[in-house]
């Protein structure tokens, strides 16, 4: 298996809910806590497993605003996980989720230095490094209904944009996306073929304008319907 | 990069305590100069210490120490973790080492031949660390292990010459060995600026897909500065920048090759040696400063 998500760059917001999601389940979960240092204060800092950047791709007036979550993209060749000098980075065969052993973590940084996705952060309570497991605390519990077994990002985005599966299974919904839509990798040229692939934003749909006259009735229909 | 004084401190350091007993070994193989037993164990002593204090700085900057005796277990896959073993193993043979020297066994050629080479691969090994690292293109790059290799070799050897006139021995040929060691570091060091000199690699359109269309940060996500702004995008002002390469090559090269090349006594050995260090704590500091981690393209940078 090989675990990971397909984000939409079409259709996300921006709105931060799997960022803060993923923050409410993590910080309970099996990498718990998620220390914030001065949390209401003048300079809040902690550890968060995902982060949005919003960038404007392109120049105006073709200029679009991109929303780009970006989390651990459990990398087939993971750098963070070689670097490790404690055993504490580690990626697993089954499903190729990588993940971080907190009871073996010094703290060291290497990991996050070798990192170019900036996935993961010191937790500047315990010490040691964090980052996304793909909720691997709920993907496997059978406790849960079978919907609810997706990582917390992914059940929380309101748009759909966040698509959890198996990139090693032709038929599921992330390979069939990845396809279609022509999933892209970031920064591939380093090398570390990260799995998360980032779906393009769609080109417009060039709306058909029909004749001046034939133009001109839609324009005045289309304002009565909007009213 | 934000550069950690404890790295810093822990670089230079033990970077001078190898290349001193570097320099020591060799004297052993080859026989150069004739020193008394209680100034060969003396030097190797100093050079213990200076490695002791080296690695001893390393381990400040772990953010969760307690587990720091695991760091030896990932050997064949991470460059930190055989620079721990190297740096450990490299004790019970020094120790061997002052003890073939003391009671005079046959063994001390092999002995001084270990320690030079352990000290070899351990300043090579250290550069390993962050010359492996993909995420930063001035790192990665054959330059930086030779550089690291020079400057021990370097600082090592003025160390080394300073303790050598202390003791009244003559220098012979060693202080223009020395001198175009620094002349060969310097171009070395000159080089790799130039390499670095114009941004390349990754840009801000591989990082976020868009090869073919202009890509400019509207906002990076959070509004007060989180760990990866603290430890990856450390911003100085250009010209600050420069003045610290003038102030390095300066203090790292220049003055100390004039003090000693010109005038090889005691005291203006010692005061080389004490400026080289000061321009080898500024050399690594720009040795971080400069370094340009690609999560800044995540952050708005075009280029690094």
């Amino acid at each position: 298996m090989k675990l990971g998500l397909a984000i939409d760059l079409d259709t996300c917001v921006g709105c931060h809910a799997c960022a803060t999601a993923c923050k409410q389940w993590n910080t309970s979960g099996t990498i718990g806590p998620l220390t914030d240092t001065n949390p209401y204060g003048k300079d809040p800092n902690g550890a968060w497993l995902n982060r949005i950047r919003t960038f404007e791709v392109d120049e105006s007036p073709q200029s679009k605003t991109v929303n780009m979550p970006l989390s651990c993209m459990h990398c087939e060749d993971a750098a963070c996980v070689t670097v490790c000098p404690t055993g504490a980075s580690y990626k697993r065969d089954e499903d190729g989720i990588v993940l971080i052993d907190q009871d073996r973590c010094m703290g060291c940084n290497l990991c996050a230095w070798a990192c170019p996705y900036g996935a993961r952060e010191l937790d500047p309570g315990s010490g040691t490094m964090k980052k996304c497991t793909l909720c691997v605390d709920r993907i496997y519990d059978e406790q849960l209904p079978e919907a609810e077994r997706q990582p917390a990002c992914v059940i929380t985005c309101p748009t759909n944009s966040r698509v959890f599966g198996d990139f090693d299974d032709p038929e599921s919904e992330v390979s069939k996306l990845q396809k279609q839509r022509e999933g892209k990798p970031l920064m591939p040229e380093l090398g570390y073929n990260p799995v998360n692939t980032y779906l393009p934003p769609r080109e417009p749909i060039e709306r058909p304008q029909g004749g001046k006259v034939l133009g001109k009735v839609k324009q005045i229909v289309n304002r009565i319907i909007h009213r | 990069m934000h550069p950690a004084f404890s790295v810093l401190i822990f670089t230079v350091t033990a970077g001078v305590g190898y290349g001193l007993l570097g320099w020591l070994s060799a004297n052993e193989l080859f026989a150069w100069w004739v020193l008394s037993i209680a100034m060969q164990i003396s030097i190797g002593v100093i050079a213990m210490v200076l490695i002791s204090i080296g690695l001893s700085a390393s381990t400040w900057h772990l953010a969760n120490p307690k587990n720091a005796w695991r760091s030896f277990s990932c050997f064949r896959t991470s460059w930190l973790s055989r620079e721990a073993v190297f740096a450990i193993l490299l004790y019970p043979i020094a120790a061997l080492y002052a003890a073939a020297i003391y009671f005079e066994w046959d063994s001390v050629g092999i002995l001084a031949g270990l320690c030079l080479l352990f000290s070899f691969i351990i300043v090579f090994v250290t550069a390993m660390i962050y010359a492996s690292l993909k995420t930063i293109r001035q790192w990665h790059h054959p330059l930086v292990p030779i550089l690291y290799l020079l400057f021990a070799a370097m600082s090592g050897g003025l160390a080394w010459a300073f303790l050598l006139a202390w003791n009244d021995l003559e220098l012979g040929s060693l202080i223009q060995v020395l001198g175009a060691l620094v002349a060969l570091t310097t171009f070395t060091k000159l080089a790799y600026f130039f390499i670095f000199s114009v941004p390349g690699g990754s840009s801000i359109q591989t990082a976020t897909s868009f090869l073919n269309q202009k890509v400019r940060i509207l906002d990076a996500g959070h509004s007060a500065p989180s760990f990866l702004n603290n430890e990856f995008i450390y911003d100085v002002a250009k010209v600050k920048l420069l003045r610290m390469r003038w102030l390095m090559l300066s203090t790292t090269f220049v003055i100390p090759f004039c003090l000693f090349y010109w005038l090889p006594n005691t005291l203006s050995l010692a005061l080389a040696f004490m400026i080289m260090m000061a321009g080898l704590l500024t050399e690594r500091w720009l040795f971080f400063a400069e370094a340009r981690h690609v999560v800044r393209l995540l952050h708005g940078q075009q280029r690094v």
